[in-house]
């Protein structure tokens, strides 16, 4: 039965070969999965070793597909305007069913998240992983980094209470001083600069945190920076490859 | 493909090109790799000063068209989209608002009539007004006005002001900012508080950060 079903052309345009346990096969299960592709078809013996790299590069990954996906879980729920943000929140929290566990897992995950990066970033440092022919991967890393506490300080404001708004208050007071486009920074005001036509204008929407400071951050917290966060991940993973595959101990056979 | 072949011949074939005139280097390197080799980039280098798309000519006005509409397309969507995050309306509370008519301050009287409302006191010399923001420079709570003392005094910290608004005891680092204080067209004192008069860059001197009395 399960011979006739493998005969099949459906089968075998799915499962374009069988699952031999040689050499080929193993490879071609990678190479052939749009899932897996980005993975090496070899990963060698070093890699292994969890107190070599920590593992904090694919926990990091694996923090960002948990909040994507609890993400937009949340998102059946939460409706980014003053008059509800506040509400939705304390709903989830105490009447959905298994809204805590979803809104803990976002929350808990996101201060995961930055740790881990922090942490991978610190190993990559300690193991010199960072040198050529590795340089651009860092810069690429560096670039997820600002984009991982960017999304984290947009998500920040989301609850919409007192301490989300007074965070993101003093976070964005902190874009009046920038030079040039900052209306307190050096040579805005010569710009022309004013608190309603500067950089953080265009991030509060206004002159101060309201309404419409809660909407542009709830895009850029779910369309815009994860979206950018994504293509820099690929590109980063991608490097990985390229750059020699995953670091390991310098060993006198390889390179 | 008229271009001027470079790469097209074997490197192995005896005689080379004239172009590569390479005296002592030739022979030798026809000695190391006797055999053609099969990959041999063909025409990898593109050839001098070519403008490529832009290579204006009849056959390639639409393209040239094309490609400038593109980007013109680009261009313009990208300001559009610029200008889109810088709103016209905003609905927040106006900066701006009428303290009433001259003859209601008392001069030598700090009025705290506005202070919960607008964050502002009002000053009222015998010369005129000026209006002082209250928000302590320290970390900015609201310091309280005392008659007795003759001074402003943060409840937090301990920062002082003095009546004119400069700082003289503990942690405040810098003076009290003043608002914008001019008349409206009807006679009535009118403040601005996004118009901030900073002690330290000499605005204190500038018109709109003293009222001379009028009325």
């Amino acid at each position: 039965m399960l011979e006739a079903l493998k005969k099949t052309e459906v089968y075998k345009s799915i499962f374009r070969h069988s699952y031999q346990d040689t050499q080929r096969n193993r490879a071609l299960q990678i190479v052939d999965n749009v899932f897996l592709h980005l993975h090496p078809v070899r990963v060698p013996r070093h890699a292994t070793n969890i107190g070599y790299t920590w593992g904090m590069g694919g926990i990091t990954f694996l923090l960002f597909i948990v909040l994507t996906i609890t993400g937009i879980i949340l998102m059946f729920y939460y409706r980014p305007t003053a008059q509800y943000a506040y509400e939705d929140m304390k709903y989830l929290m105490n009447d959905v069913p298994f809204g805590p566990l979803i809104r803990n897992m976002h929350r808990w995950g996101a201060h995961a998240m930055v740790l881990t990066v922090m942490l991978h970033m610190f190993r990559v440092f300690l193991t010199g992983s960072y040198k050529p022919p590795r340089q651009f991967n860092w810069v690429v890393g560096v670039l997820l980094l600002v984009l991982t506490l960017l999304l984290s300080f947009s998500g920040y404001l989301l609850p919409w209470d007192q301490l989300a708004i007074w965070a993101v208050t003093v976070g964005t007071n902190m874009a009046r001083a920038t030079p040039l486009l900052g209306h307190e920074g050096p040579f805005g005001p010569q710009l022309g600069m004013m608190p309603d036509n500067d950089v953080r204008f265009v991030l509060l929407g206004g002159t101060e945190v309201g309404p419409p400071t809660l909407l542009r951050f709830y895009v850029g917290h779910c369309i815009f920076l994860p979206i950018i966060a994504a293509i820099f991940m690929a590109v980063h993973f991608w490097r990985v490859r390229k750059d020699g595959g995953i670091s390991g101990p310098e060993t006198p056979t390889k390179n | 493909m008229a271009e001027p072949v470079n790469n097209d011949t074997a490197p192995g074939t005896a005689a080379p090109p004239a172009a590569t005139p390479g005296p002592a280097a030739a022979p030798a390197k026809a000695q190391i790799s006797p055999t053609p080799l099969p990959r041999k980039a063909k025409h990898d280098r593109p050839p001098e000063e070519d403008p490529g798309i832009w290579r204006m000519n009849r056959r390639n006005v639409l393209s040239v068209a094309g490609w400038l509409s593109f980007f013109g397309f680009i261009l313009t969507s990208t300001i559009g989209a610029l200008r889109f995050m810088f709103p016209r309306v905003l609905f927040e509370p106006p900066t701006k608002f009428k303290a009433g008519f001259p003859a209601d301050f008392v001069v030598d009287e700090v009025s705290e009539k506005y202070k919960d409302e607008k964050r502002v006191w009002i000053v009222r010399e015998k010369e005129g007004f000026y209006a002082l923001i209250s928000i302590c420079t320290h970390l900015g709570c609201t310091p309280r006005w005392l008659g007795s003392d003759n001074k402003f005094k943060c409840p937090c910290h301990g920062s002082g002001f003095y009546k004119t608004g400069i700082n003289f005891e503990g942690p405040a680092p810098r003076p009290l900012e003043r608002a914008q204080i001019t008349f409206s067209d009807d006679g009535q004192i009118e403040i601005d508080r996004s118009i901030k008069l900073i002690y330290e860059k000499g605005d204190w001197t500038k018109s709109g950060a003293f009222l001379p009395y009028q009325g």
